[in-house]
């Protein structure tokens, strides 16, 4: 009986336990256009990676508390003084100052809307969304930069006014715990797991 | 807001001329079960010694340091692919470094190739790249190229790149497109051009008869995209050799392939596309800020810079290419091209950030007959011919060799030798590719200078490789 691999970290030092990878044997390539002699081998690989967030943990932990933080450069030296990154960015890339972060779930609320938007047929391997994949890029009133996500509700259009949606019932502390809905979408068109 | 000091604004200048004087590329194709890539690298040096009537054991010993381009290591589940390669090659003890910046792999290893020489570094130097897409299946292929996308903020999304690259494409086609019929034809020639050239070319695997019709009724994979508008998975190699000017005389003496100046520059621009500012638009030559003053206004959602409409890596590796060789307005200077065809609609994209036509008016390039070998509508030599090649759309797209595949096809075109190479029948023979009965010569005549784009992803980096007749420079001391 396997079980999931699990890290966590004391002392500044990673902690695992469990199956952090699964043996399967070659299996051999051969030709079937030529008296299936040898062409070559499978080589199986079941992995599981070991990954920091860095100074953005506290991006991806807020988005299971309902909240969308972003950082702003304060350093008033700086010719960028003032910007607000969203994807947040722990230093400003113009100063490299580490930036302050701030909760921009109310400005979302009131102010975003689609830049952009794909809607795409295919997925790759270890896609867990649905498709056909809504991708939305999504404008803030302020806001220097435009955030990528995934409209979970209705069709996507340019300029339409988008409402942030949080995973905050058995988070995926991924970027797949903040969503996008229509502005004026009901509590209960909302998929499981995700509030306002 | 991007703004420059004047010191990154530098003009690139070379310490001393450097030259390209031969090339080869493999075979490319979408799967090579019998093959490993060293055959496919072995092939195209080959190849480029053969150019210049060389063994491959009398050129090796012209070659003083390699550049190797492979983007995906993990597609081959082999790290240090370069030394295996550089190995294989018989090129050890020589000094080697391997190159990776996406799709525009193939150009950043000439850039590479091209410095050590213009430096003093080495007199002779190899750039070869290649790709190896066939080791795992379509979707897990997918999922590897999209972990070039950020794996915190895009990648998760969908483990699709198309999806990060098409919202891009969508805003184009909304704001510069104006989701015309027209337009949407316009993108569908440029693919019926792209897989028709490739009929002519033996290397390619992507060569299609097909209409306008063909492509807008393929499969949808992210609107306005279809299947025929996409570009290819490719694996194959192909490779370049640049000299000073001594060396390349020397090796070129009495052989039909003439030493080309080569220049090669470089842009870059955010990996994510979310993390773009908007910024005043750098001009090439051929342009003024007045002709932008109304973009907005003639394209509403146009007056952000670069947006998501533009690549801004483009326009600066041919904003300081174009100056390095004296490029004034690469409509008149240049002769024949290769851009980096991935999708229809970044073809178009790049012919405005490469300044081919004023940024909102890259349809043009393709309805006025421009970009074509003839131009459709008149009969007479196209101004200037685009993916003779087929390019990535009808020829290839073996990431890391696909920018080198680009030069060794305008190279082939300035030595007046396209015809010979891409007509021989025994290369047609030997690549079980069956010749097409209405096989056309597609040399351009009278090249003497040509362009290559070579591009990555969403636009994290691009090379302009800029190629001359020594003799039809623009520009003394460039």
């Amino acid at each position: 009986m396997s079980m999931f691999g699990q890290v966590y970290s004391k002392n500044k030092q990673y902690k695992i336990k469990g199956d952090f990878h699964h043996l399967t044997p070659n299996q051999p390539i051969r030709d079937a256009d030529d008296g299936w002699k040898l062409l070559g081998v499978t080589n199986p690989r079941d992995l599981t990676y070991i990954h920091s967030y860095g100074g953005e943990a506290v991006f991806f932990e807020s988005l299971s508390k309902g909240k969308l933080m972003a950082t702003r450069c304060d350093n008033s030296e700086c010719e960028g003084h003032g910007t607000i990154y969203q994807p947040f960015r722990t230093y400003c890339m113009d100063c490299l100052r580490k930036c302050t972060v701030i909760d921009m779930t109310d400005l979302a609320k009131k102010t975003a809307k689609i830049h952009t938007f794909m809607v795409c047929e295919r997925s790759g391997a270890f896609n867990i969304l649905n498709t056909p994949i809504k991708f939305i890029n999504v404008e803030f009133d302020g806001v220097d930069t435009i955030l990528m996500g995934y409209l979970s509700v209705g069709e996507p259009e340019i300029g339409m006014r988008v409402v942030p949606i949080f995973q905050t019932l058995n988070p995926t502390s991924t970027i797949l715990d903040l969503s996008w809905v229509p502005d004026g979408t009901a509590e209960k068109e909302l998929p499981e797991g995700f509030s306002f | 807001m991007i703004t420059f000091s004047e010191q990154q604004l530098k003009v690139p200048k070379l310490a001393r001329p450097v030259y390209l004087v031969t090339a080869g590329q493999s075979k490319f194709d979408r799967a090579f079960p019998d093959k490993r890539t060293e055959d496919l690298c072995v092939e195209a040096l080959t190849q480029a010694a053969e150019l210049i009537d060389k063994t491959p054991a009398e050129l090796k010993k012209y070659i003083h340091t390699c550049y190797y381009g492979h983007f995906a290591d993990h597609f081959g589940d082999q790290l240090l692919g370069e030394a295996v390669i550089h190995d294989r090659l018989g090129l050890d003890p020589l000094g080697t470094i391997g190159v990776k910046t996406g799709g525009a792999t193939g150009g950043s290893t000439i850039w590479e190739a091209m410095k050590a020489v213009a430096s003093g570094y080495s007199d002779c130097t190899l750039a070869m790249g290649w790709e190896r897409m066939d080791e795992v299946p379509t979707d897990e292929g997918n999922f590897l190229i999209s972990c070039a996308a950020d794996k915190d903020w895009e990648s998760p999304l969908g483990h699709i790149y198309t999806g990060y690259y098409a919202v891009m494409a969508q805003k184009y086609w909304k704001v510069f497109g104006k989701e015309e019929d027209s337009f949407r034809k316009t993108l569908a020639e440029i693919a019926v051009k792209h897989r028709g050239y490739a009929r002519f070319n033996p290397y390619a695997h992507g060569a299609m008869d097909i209409t306008v019709e063909d492509v807008l009724n393929s499969p949808v994979v992210a609107h306005p995209l279809r299947v025929l508008d996409c570009c290819l998975m490719s694996v194959g190699a192909a490779c370049v050799i640049v000299c000073d000017e001594k060396t390349a005389m020397e090796l070129t003496k009495n052989t039909k392939n003439k030493p080309l100046r080569i220049w090669v520059s470089a842009g870059s621009h955010t990996l994510r596309p979310a993390d773009r500012r908007d910024m005043e638009i750098p001009l090439l030559p051929n342009e003024t800020a007045d002709q932008y003053k109304d973009l907005g206004e003639r394209f509403p959602g146009g007056e952000r810079y670069p947006g998501f409409t533009g690549f801004l890596a483009a326009r600066m590796a041919a904003w300081y290419g174009y100056r390095m060789c004296g490029i004034t307005d690469p409509m008149e200077d240049l002769d024949v091209i290769e851009l980096h065809d991935a999708f229809t609609i970044s073809d178009v994209q790049t012919y405005e950030d490469i300044g081919l036509r004023p940024y909102g008016e890259g349809r043009d390039f393709v309805e006025s007959g421009d970009c074509y070998h003839t131009n459709p509508h008149t009969g007479e030599p196209g101004r200037l011919p685009s993916n003779l090649s087929g390019g990535l759309i009808g020829c290839m797209h073996a990431v890391g060799a696909t920018g080198i595949m680009q030069v060794f096809e305008i190279a082939t075109h300035i030595w007046n030798r396209w015809g010979e190479i891409h007509g021989d029948d025994n290369l047609w023979k030997k690549f079980d590719r069956e010749k097409p009965a209405d096989w056309t010569d597609l040399q351009v005549k009278d090249a003497k200078r040509g362009l290559t784009i070579s591009h990555a992803g969403v636009g994290s980096h691009v090379t302009a490789t800029i190629l001359m007749d020594p003799d039809h420079l623009l520009k003394e001391d460039a």
